[in-house]
């Protein structure tokens, strides 16, 4: 996949290189557990706006593009799918609980909430099951089908998605109403994304994650030495499909709705938008890239200059496909490829960088340095 | 890598002569393909069995729906076929290519309004500005010269785009993927910008007849005659191009060692911008032809994206025979999920999706490469 090869040289560079005391793993790590804190103790200082609008959402968006760029960093598959996920996850809890329409065998919100990651997770099992064999681009393109597929399904069955969508749904008693306080869901949204991001590093170190970077270099090698390629990709599909059930869970939490249109091409796009502003190749860029894209559905519209019918405040997917259109031309490697190639470089002009660069740290971690130390 | 754009309707050297062999081979398989087989054989005796029934129940409705089927195929082929040449040739997924459709729909209702609406009375005029796409005759130049204009300005975008945004990334195929997305995010919203969300349609010109009968069922003249001959005249100019034509072997010899071609004088990129030409162009022709069968309207770019990723998985990528045979089967299947998932009193049509998925499953289990597919 030779997406960002220059993104990934700087990432090869600045990852083998001290970064003061500490590795650059180490500065990663110390970035998230500051992040971390900042967002949980400045929580009560936070407008409401701000925590429902802007945090909460970002954390539930960037947990989805986190799952993709999961995929994408350590098993090399970019995939379109996992909007096809959240929404089987989504969906299935909104038939499960107790909804507008009153469901008279409503089951109790956490008992659903275990069911709708049962059927998201199957459901990514049987996709990774089917796409296993392929790669590449063959890959992403019949990931997109599904996705597609998965919203047309939902479009026609209004047996399962309501005409209108499905409304007002029953919440844990945990999250409470949060229309009307949003903290507990911001909390929980937060507990839940650190959670599974540490589950995610932890995978990633594994011998099934270090297998599946194996196979995401070397797959004929991998094969030869007696690994299962289409038994590890389908099982990596359907991790990243777990991880996916779960923002599929906390946005119709957050919504208190899903509609099939919540889950069209759009949001599939705009899952991959907020991946590759984040870069493709570190899951913590999907908070990043959620973050920024949140802010961008916020106040955009009050900055967007307005040109006739072609650009305005009602034009937001023109801006955001422009922007993504930017990112993808100019730095592959989105924000937090562009921020460390600049890192790299200003470090490179005040101390002659090179020097340190030949102390190799292995790292912590086997992350997704695999893809360019060879 | 090599046979992709040439595998004409008779199938590439070995394509269809191996149809069992996985293209990967896989540790084991020997016993579990058997019953991968038996079980597909099944599905497909209780498929056929359940057609025969119910055509036998109404044969002149069968029919109908056939033709309906066969009438979506070819709309299906005429926009695939532009999208895994381009592929074929070039290893771009154009993920703009369901927006080049729309686009040359909606810029061909765009002309017919414009240039001669004013022919049928000036009260069309306020009518279609509402918004419905009004009343109005218009006779067979006044369709026929807006296909044109429309369909070489698609033609002509189809060359800027791989000119500006692909030309000088080539061989980075998810990144070119990511661009063509992003551009048909901008040109999705700008469609509906422009032209609204309602739908709307051209005009077929009104000397067409509305239908022709066959025996005792009823099929749309426009659909059956103008949507299937355009598919086959397509089909067969575009093997005969690739074929027969100085042209086709450049380019066939270009997938192949662009360097080489380069090397012995020939400008390839020429040749290349040439292939985007008219896969862009057969995108837009597509777009006129469902926007005067269907309708136009957003979300339809979505669709024939789809419709075209689909027919391409099944028929395999950069294959024209595959994308014809992708296309029938897509097409066949649509119509008849439509009409004959009714059982008893159970009326199951809006699952036909399922079946369509169903249908990119079996076919991906038995040739995860597609029909005629090969290794890149």
């Amino acid at each position: 996949m030779s997406l960002a090869p220059e993104a990934a040289t700087v990432e090869a560079e600045a990852r083998t290189a001290y970064h003061g005391v500490l590795t650059r793993n180490g500065w990663i790590s110390l970035g998230v557990v500051v992040g971390v804190a900042i967002l949980a103790a400045f929580a009560p200082f936070i407008s409401e706006f701000w925590l429902s609008q802007i945090l909460t959402k970002a954390l539930w968006l960037g947990l989805a593009a986190a799952s993709l760029i999961f995929l994408s960093a350590y098993a090399g598959m970019v995939s379109l799918g996992q909007v096809a996920v959240y929404g089987i996850a989504g969906m299935t809890y909104a038939n499960l609980v107790a909804a507008d329409g009153g469901n008279p065998a409503a089951w109790s919100p956490w008992l659903a909430v275990i069911g709708a990651i049962v059927a998201a997770t199957a459901a990514g099992f049987l996709f990774g099951f089917i796409a296993s064999r392929s790669e590449g681009i063959y890959f992403l393109m019949l990931t997109l089908a599904f996705s597609v597929l998965v919203y047309y399904f939902f479009s026609q069955v209004t047996q399962l998605s309501g005409f209108g969508g499905v409304n007002n749904l029953d919440l844990p008693g945990l999250v409470g109403d949060p229309g009307a306080d949003p903290e507990p869901l911001y909390f929980t949204s937060l507990a839940v994304c650190v959670g599974l991001y540490l589950v995610m590093r932890y995978v990633a170190r594994t011998p099934f994650g270090l297998a599946m970077q194996g196979l995401r270099d070397e797959p004929a090698r991998m094969r030869a030495l007696g690994f299962n390629v289409r038994l590890h990709r389908t099982l990596a599909f359907t991790f990243a499909a777990f991880i996916a059930a779960f923002a599929g869970i906390l946005a119709v939490w957050y919504n208190r709705r899903i509609s099939p249109g919540s889950i069209n091409l759009g949001q599939t796009i705009d899952i991959l938008i907020i991946a590759v502003i984040g870069g493709l190749y570190r899951i913590e860029g999907a908070w990043v890239g959620a973050l920024a894209f949140a802010l961008l559905d916020n106040y955009s519209r009050e900055w967007t200059p307005e040109i006739g019918n072609i650009l305005g405040p009602e034009r937001f997917n023109t801006l955001l496909g422009i922007i993504f259109l930017i990112i993808v031309l100019v730095s592959p490697g989105g924000l937090v490829g562009a921020w460390e190639s600049m890192v790299e470089r200003l470090r490179r002009r005040n101390g002659g960088g090179g020097a340190p660069r030949t102390t190799t740290t292995p790292g912590p971690e086997g992350g997704p340095a695999a893809t360019t130390v060879k | 890598m090599s046979e992709t754009v040439h595998s004409g309707p008779g199938g590439g050297p070995g394509a269809a002569g191996a149809p069992s062999a996985p293209a990967q081979p896989e540790p084991g398989g020997g016993v579990r393909w058997n019953a991968t087989r038996i079980a597909l054989v099944a599905i497909a005796v209780v498929v056929v069995v359940w057609i025969a029934i119910k055509a036998a129940d109404n044969f002149s409705q069968f029919i109908t729906v056939t033709l309906n089927g066969l009438s979506l195929s070819a709309l299906y082929f005429v926009v695939a076929s532009g999208f895994t040449l381009i592929f074929g040739l070039m290893r771009v997924v154009n993920m703009a290519h369901g927006t080049l459709y729309l686009f040359g729909g909606y810029l061909a209702l765009n002309f017919q309004q414009k240039l001669f609406q004013d022919d049928s009375g000036g009260l069309n005029l306020s009518l279609s500005a509402g918004g419905g796409g009004g009343g109005g005759e218009y006779n067979l130049i006044e369709w026929i010269i807006p296909l044109a204009m429309a369909v070489i300005i698609i033609g002509i975008l189809g060359i800027a785009i791989q000119q500006l945004f692909l030309r000088w990334n080539q061989g980075q195929d998810l990144r070119q993927a990511l661009i063509t997305i992003a551009i048909s995010v901008v040109a999705a919203d700008q469609m509906l910008a422009a032209y609204g969300g309602i739908a709307k349609d051209i005009k077929a010109p009104s000397s067409f007849p509305e239908s022709v009968h066959i025996g005792s069922s009823t099929v749309g003249f426009f659909r059956l005659v103008i949507v299937v001959g355009s598919a086959l005249v397509i089909g067969l100019g575009l093997w005969l191009l690739f074929r027969k034509t100085r042209y086709g072997k450049i380019v066939r010899a270009g997938v192949d060692d662009r360097d080489m071609v380069s090397a012995l004088g020939i400008n390839v990129q020429l040749v290349f911008a040439g292939a985007f030409f008219i896969g862009a162009l057969l995108a837009g022709y597509g777009g006129v032809l469902g926007g005067t069968m269907l309708s136009l309207q957003p979300g339809e770019d979505t669709a024939f994206l789809l419709n075209s990723l689909i027919v391409v998985i099944i028929g395999g990528m950069g294959s024209l025979g595959g994308a014809a045979i992708g296309a029938i089967a897509l097409g066949l299947v649509d119509a008849y999920a439509d009409v004959y998932l009714i059982f008893g009193d159970h009326d199951l049509t809006n699952y036909s999706i399922l079946l369509t998925f169903a249908l990119l499953v079996i076919v991906l289990a038995v040739r995860p490469l597609g029909l005629f597919g090969r290794p890149a």
